[in-house]
């Protein structure tokens, strides 16, 4: 058995393909996911107590089951529900879900550690609800939590993989056609391998350089 | 409106669950008045200040600002009405307050920190903001910082920009809660002459501390709170000067305490 690099060449305008659609599901899926994030810690925050406990159960599920899990019974399981969607459009909704209940988690992180003083201040100059929302918890949340943020954002990547078992063209399936129809899982998982690995340096290089922007706005001692 | 004071406190009552904070407190502070709030820890007096910029409700009783009732009003029978928040932001405006923390908001310069409210909640262009901005700096000595973040300023430096944050606004009331208690007994001296420059100026000034030298040279009126209650007040030689009362004496005792004894 040899490790056939002519093979991976041959077929890399459909591995291209197929990274294509797993870049545009990941940046989607995620970037969906930060923002329904973001609507459910608010709501879970300051919207009445019973919304609050009826968004608990559902992000604990999430939080709670394999991704595979949930994958499978959205794709399969959703059809007995009146929900039926092709392959990427449950592959996109299964990604937004799986990562709201994560990135809702990492908001609620963010609203805690802020300071109590910093809104306080805002409030004695007159700054309404909003207006604080905007201009002081969003900015310092987005300093506090851009490294846990990139950190999620790149399991959200690794977690596109899974959607293979659902026929979604993203690169692992792509990949994995290739592996059984010449038997060659070696060379098809190694390139594999290398094409997420790129993806994921890329990604904690861009949140690096983000957070060496932002470290002069570091919290002061004081 | 000018015979009114400034800030009047009736029969303030403030709760924590069973604790009671503030137990009927009464308090006029006059226009152009310093008046330093005095006592040990826990005796209510961050409380009372905190109440009177409105970050804490009272359970009981009323505060006035210029004669304005400031969230509740007095009902025909002398109960409570919450008054809406527009209005109660309209008197809100009149006070400015400065805390034991800073508090300047790490992601924004010094200059804009001083500059924010004026754009959000005044409408300013944010050129003319950071215009008055950049005067208020100066006003308290740190044009040159301007372009500074929080975290490269010392605490001094921080505070000193919080008051000018505070005055960019134009309050005729200045609240300071504990503004030199963090600060190194080096950086405090800094802080301080800012406050006494703002007292000269005339401006109306209610002051949390334990500057005991500040309270009696700057102080117009010492208030003295023990246990939620208003123990003392006067003028800071009727306070301070013999014959004093007994709680004075043990107060200033643990001053002595600390050490400053053995330089006597």
């Amino acid at each position: 058995m040899t490790f056939d690099l002519d093979l991976i060449i041959l077929y890399l305008p459909d591995i291209f393909r197929a990274l294509g659609v797993t870049i545009l599901l990941w940046l989607a899926g995620s970037a969906l996911g930060i923002i329904l994030g973001f609507v459910v810690a608010v709501a879970r925050r300051y919207g009445p107590r019973w919304l609050d406990l009826a968004l608990f159960a559902p992000v604990e599920l999430i939080r709670g089951t394999p991704f595979l899990v949930q994958i499978f019974l959205l794709y399969y399981g959703g059809p007995f529900i009146g929900l039926s969607l092709d392959s990427i459009s449950a592959g996109l909704l299964g990604l937004t879900i799986y990562g709201a209940a994560y990135y809702s988690e990492l908001w609620r992180s963010g609203f805690v550690a802020i300071p109590k003083g910093h809104i306080e201040a805002a409030q004695c100059v007159g700054f309404n609800r909003t207006q604080t929302l905007r201009r002081i918890i969003l900015p310092e949340m987005t300093m506090l939590l851009l490294p846990s943020m990139v950190n999620m954002t790149i399991l959200m990547l690794k977690e596109t993989a899974i959607l293979s078992i659902i026929s979604v063209p993203e690169l692992t399936l792509a990949v994995s056609a290739l592996g059984t129809k010449h038997y060659a899982f070696v060379e098809g998982f190694a390139i594999l391998a290398l094409i997420y690995w790129a993806l994921v340096e890329t990604c904690s290089a861009m949140g690096r350089y983000a957070e060496s922007r932002l470290s002069k706005y570091r919290f002061a001692a004081s | 409106m000018t015979g009114l004071p400034a800030i009047k406190v009736e029969k303030l009552v403030k709760r924590f669950g069973k604790t009671t904070v503030l137990n009927g407190i009464d308090l006029v502070v006059e226009r152009g008045q310093v008046t330093c709030l005095l006592g040990p820890s826990g005796s209510g007096k961050s409380t009372l200040l905190r109440c009177v910029a409105l970050l804490e409700e009272a359970n009981e009783g009323f505060i006035e600002i210029n004669g304005t009732p400031l969230g509740f009003a007095s009902g025909p029978n002398g109960e409570r009405v919450r008054l809406p928040a527009a209005e109660t932001q309209k008197v809100r405006a009149h006070i400015g307050m400065v805390f034991q923390q800073f508090n300047l908001w790490p992601h924004m310069t010094a200059l804009g920190n001083v500059a924010e409210a004026l754009v959000t909640v005044r409408g300013m262009p944010r050129k003319d903001a950071e215009q008055r901005a950049m005067a208020q700096l100066s006003k308290v000595g740190l044009s040159d910082r301007a372009g500074h973040y929080p975290s490269e300023l010392s605490g001094g430096q921080q505070q000193r920009v919080a008051i000018a944050r505070a005055l960019a606004l134009d309050p005729d009331i200045m609240l300071f809660d504990e503004p030199t208690s963090s600060l190194d007994p080096e950086l405090t001296g800094e802080v301080l002459n800012v406050m006494r420059d703002l007292a000269e100026s005339g401006m109306t000034m209610l002051v949390v501390t334990h500057e005991i030298g500040f309270a009696a040279s700057v102080g117009s009126k010492i208030v003295f709170l023990d246990q939620g209650k208003l123990i003392v007040e006067g003028k800071p030689e009727e306070v301070f000067g013999k014959p004093r009362h007994e709680r004075i004496d043990q107060f200033l005792d643990t001053y002595l305490d600390r050490g400053a004894a053995t330089l006597l």
